[in-house]
């Protein structure tokens, strides 16, 4: 670990908080990115019209990351695309079943000191960790 | 203009700046957030994504809850309940072990589709399909809300 690590995790999630005390400020909403795609497809009404508009500017930036710093999305997991596709179906049903995901109860919960998000996120991550474990057990690679 | 249109304009620049964040913080390489979450080889960078966002969050919303409404709405929407449930636990493991497997959570899966990495399209496939299975089998699960 050193400061060259440290300082674009740090401000990148200074911009993530910048970000979502923008949405609670002006819109009074919680930015939790797994409900936002869940309710824009099951609610897809004039009142919910900000949950595309949401999808459209994370793409949108997705695009400028891309455009100017296209390492950012290097994906060196080695994970296989069978198991991606299992990670994908566990974190789209755990999310809705759990009520949030890293954004809805890890940074928007927790900086609200709500007890329910708290609860959600040492959960996950404690699962998470398992599973990386398990992964580590799965290739033999302690 | 009509404040749904502002909020709409609002969610999409909020879209942009959250991406742009999520891509400078790591969170958008599956590596780097499996690596944060192995005891074997543990980076602990991603943990600062953390401390920044719920830093400037957190001071933020001490300030904002004493007003009565945001700025462009006449009420909060933000949850207010403090029950535990099977339900949030269950979900929130089932979530945990699908982050540590693919080395995605939602906001930087979406984000990295505009990249047009496969696995990233694989992923959010098998994401909304997951989402919409709970829904249709929410009701089978006898699981309070």
């Amino acid at each position: 670990m050193d400061l060259n690590s440290i300082l674009p995790s740090l401000w990148g999630g200074v911009l993530i908080g910048v970000a979502v005390t923008v949405m609670l400020y002006f819109n009074g909403r919680v930015t939790g990115v797994s409900g936002i795609i869940a309710s824009s497809l099951t609610k897809p009404n004039a009142e919910g019209m900000w949950r595309w508009f949401f999808i459209a500017g994370i793409l949108l930036g997705g695009f400028f990351v891309n455009w100017v710093r296209p390492e950012l999305f290097a994906n060196l997991s080695g994970r296989s695309t069978t198991t991606v596709a299992i990670a994908g179906l566990l974190v789209g049903y755990g999310t809705v079943m759990g009520s949030g995901c890293t954004s809805g109860h890890g940074v928007c919960g927790l900086s609200r000191l709500s007890v329910r998000s708290a609860v959600a996120t040492i959960t996950f991550m404690f699962c998470g960790f398992l599973a990386v474990i398990f992964m580590r057990f799965l290739s033999g690679g302690f | 203009m009509a404040n749904r249109t502002k909020q709409n304009l609002i969610s999409l620049a909020v879209g942009f700046l959250f991406a742009i964040g999520l891509g400078l913080s790591g969170m958008t390489q599956p590596h780097k957030v499996i690596a944060f979450l192995d005891p074997w080889n543990w980076d602990p960078s991603l943990l600062f994504v953390m401390v920044g966002a719920i830093g400037i969050h957190g001071l933020a919303f001490m300030m904002l809850k004493k007003r009565a409404s945001p700025l462009l709405d006449t009420r909060w929407h933000f949850p207010t309940r403090k029950d535990l449930t099977a339900r949030l636990v269950i979900g929130s493991a089932l979530f945990g072990l699908g982050w540590g497997l693919g080395g995605f959570c939602p906001g930087p899966s979406l984000t990295s589709l505009s990249s047009g990495n496969f696995l990233s399209v694989v992923f959010v496939g098998a994401m909304i399909l997951g989402m919409l299975i709970f829904k249709k089998t929410e009701s089978l699960l006898k699981l309070r809300d």
